[in-house]
């Protein structure tokens, strides 16, 4: 079952390729990340599939219903937070969410337990002017969701979010998917992807240059672990003579032990006793992104 | 095609929930914003309160006359004539010809009068030679009443003069419209250039697109309020201007009402255009000030423009807001029938449907 399927999907503004010849299929109740730098394309393929553009080539099955023209019976099931915080002016929380309840035709008093559910019902009477920014964040998820679409499109959720207030809203988008929602979020921010999304694609300049699961991007990159010891408790030439450790490097006063093998690196060091304080890196998607491109990831 | 009556009925229902939701909370919007509040309303007031009290007191367009000693003619005059003695001429007494005299060469009195042997002596200045005409003629005509009064025989001709406006034509009157008209304009046009750049840049607009709801559903809540800003906006100057400085309606005053709604339509355009070519929101609404405020000054909102030379009256017939204007003035103080704003309506209709036309060509997203 595949909720949304995109194929040779392009657009250009004047001479700028903003999507270049995208394919990739979405599963229905799967967590789909879209991962980019600023520009890669992100926005503008979430706003084709949204029906607010129309594409130059390719095609796109929301659903199973083609997008543009406007379909009015497509657009209930779907559920859209854009990047930029689209709000009335000067109505509080709980009259924004109404608002685009009565919208749907959906109840308001669905309305006030969406609410509840995003952990803003303590500030339902504030105006959006006044709420922070995890709060703008958590409300506009909420008016998204409010009329409980199968698909949730959610364009950089937590953009411009302190860590903190990040990971607070990790905990309402796990649980959007429970009910069998499909969602798609684009992020500039790889732990995210690692963290919440079931597949991953990596976009880079209007082309997907990589999709699969965090874990098997991972796993494909077959990169060395890296293991940092406290220089202090071992010196570089034990380190070297350890079995196993490929290479070091040394940074103040962090000794970095490079190894394809790290359980046996990590049993030795537990010998020589000097675990304390250890660090153990295996590959991430930045270094997914860093072999896909050829760049350091710089969001 | 194959949806039953009661699906179509409820989506029907669920249009007008929609409907009314969004007009409820642009109503919201606009109230709790206090910079547009005041625009649209104090100070328009302001300017209200400020004409009526400056140019509403009792224009006094007496004659200033001053008699040196005793007068017979005036002194010993009957009651009635008396009293249209009084209507004309601002009358002080003095005793002392020189400095009365000094004082009409001074323009403090317009004409000092002294009797001589039957004779009675004016003394005038001939600087304003309108204003020495007037005193000769008005003086004359007492005199020459006085002469056929006392002859006792009824006169053969008499002349009777008639203001052609209300006769409690007064300052306020021709205010009202004018100062209503830019109040209307200034508060239209802002609305809909702040809403449309604000929507556009939050992006709100966008966000619209994807509910389902028709554009119509949007835009015509957009309308609604306006217009119903509008309608209070008028009821609120009119009601202040009978209640405290004396304006008083004509009959076909509520013709006046479609009129407005059709100015409403016509400067949410002039909106619409600004706010598609602007950039920003404070940048679009500057731009509708930009295009209003010069526009009330030529549409004679602010001063009548009887008197301005042929050419501005030219260029003030190619404005909107000089039509809604005139079509107000006409019903609502000008005692014309309803029907004298059928003219203005189709101009101002003519405008709206223009430049929407070309703030849509002038859109981008
Ligand atoms: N409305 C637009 N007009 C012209 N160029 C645009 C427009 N929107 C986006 N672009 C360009 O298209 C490319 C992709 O933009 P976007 O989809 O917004 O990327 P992302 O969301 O990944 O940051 C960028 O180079 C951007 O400058
Ligand atoms: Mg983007």
């Amino acid at each position: 079952m595949t909720a949304i399927s995109v194929e040779n999907l392009s657009i250009a503004y004047g001479t700028v390729q903003a999507v270049d010849h995208v394919t990739f299929e979405v599963r229905r109740g799967e967590f789909f990340g879209i991962l980019g730098t600023n520009g890669a394309g992100k926005t503008t393929t979430l706003e084709m599939i949204e029906g607010l553009r129309k594409p130059d080539g390719g095609s796109i099955q929301v659903l199973g219903r083609s997008p543009w023209p406007r379909d009015s019976e497509l657009l209930p099931r779907i559920g859209v937070q854009l990047q930029a915080s689209s709000f009335f002016e000067r109505l509080t929380a709980r009259e924004q969410i109404g608002t685009f309840a009565s919208l749907y035709g959906v109840d308001r008093s669905a309305a006030d337990s969406m609410l509840e559910a995003v952990g803003l019902d303590d500030k339902a009477d504030a105006r959006v002017e006044d709420l922070s920014g995890g709060q703008t964040q958590r409300l506009s998820i909420a008016c998204a969701l409010v009329h409980d679409p199968e698909l949730v499109i959610l364009d950089e959720p937590t953009a411009s979010l302190d860590p903190h207030a990040r990971r607070n809203l990790w905990d309402i988008l796990r649980g959007l998917t429970h009910s069998g929602r499909t969602v798609v979020i684009t992020t500039h921010h790889m732990d995210e992807a690692e963290a919440l999304c079931d597949r991953v694609a990596i976009m880079d300049a209007g082309r997907i240059l990589e999709l699969d699961s965090p874990a098997a991007l991972i796993r494909s990159l077959d990169s060395p672990a890296r293991i940092a010891v406290d220089a202090r408790t071992l010196a570089a030439d034990d380190a070297t003579r350890i079995n196993g450790v490929t290479g070091i490097e040394t940074d103040h006063d962090v000794l970095t032990l490079v190894t394809r093998d790290p359980s046996t690196v990590l049993g030795e060091l537990a010998r020589l006793q000097c675990l304390d304080g250890v660090q153990v890196r295996t590959g991430t998607l930045d270094d997914v992104f860093l072999t896909v491109t050829g760049r350091e990831y710089n969001p | 095609m194959n949806d039953t009556a009661a699906e179509r009925s409820s989506a029907k229902a669920s249009s007008f929930a929609a409907f009314g939701a969004l007009c409820v909370a642009i109503m919201k919007g606009f109230v709790r914003d206090r910079t547009s509040v005041f625009f649209a309303l104090i100070f328009p007031l302001m300017f209200l309160v400020l004409f009526g009290g400056i140019f509403n007191f009792d224009q006094s367009s007496q004659i200033k006359m001053i008699q040196v000693g005793d007068v017979a003619l005036f002194d010993n005059l009957p009651a009635d004539a008396r009293h249209g003695l009084d209507e004309l001429f601002d009358l002080s007494r003095s005793d002392d010809l020189a400095a009365a005299i000094a004082n009409v060469r001074d323009g403090d009195a317009a004409v000092a009068v002294i009797e001589s042997d039957g004779d009675l002596v004016a003394h005038y200045s001939q600087t304003d030679q309108v204003k020495a005409a007037t005193v000769q003629g008005a003086l004359r005509s007492f005199v020459d009443g006085a002469n056929v009064a006392m002859s006792g025989v009824a006169p053969a001709f008499s002349l009777r003069t008639e203001r052609v406006e209300d006769e409690s034509l007064e300052a306020i009157q021709f205010i009202t419209p004018g100062l209503l008209g830019w109040a209307v304009a200034m508060s239209a046009s802002f609305g809909a250039a702040a809403t449309l750049n604000g929507w556009r840049n939050s992006k709100l607009l966008r966000r619209l697109q994807l509910a389902p709801v028709s554009t119509r559903t949007i835009v015509g809540s957009r309308l609604v309020v306006t217009i119903a800003v509008a309608l209070f906006q008028m009821a609120v100057f009119l009601g202040l201007g009978t209640a405290l400085f004396g304006l008083k309606l004509s009959g076909a005053w509520l013709a006046s009402v479609p009129l407005v709604v059709i100015g409403t339509l016509c400067f949410m355009a002039v909106g619409l255009l600004a706010g598609a070519v602007a950039k920003t929101t404070e940048g679009a609404v500057n731009m509708a000030n930009f295009i209003v405020l010069p526009m009330s000054f030529l549409s004679g909102s602010f001063f009548p423009l009887d008197n301005a030379p042929s050419w501005l009256k030219f260029v003030s017939n190619l404005l909107p807001l000089k039509h809604l204007n005139e079509g107000m003035t006409d019903v609502m103080v000008r005692g014309q029938a309803w029907t004298a704003i059928l003219q203005p309506a189709l101009i101002l209709a003519g405008f709206a449907v223009v430049v929407t036309f070309a703030a849509a060509k002038l859109f981008r997203w």
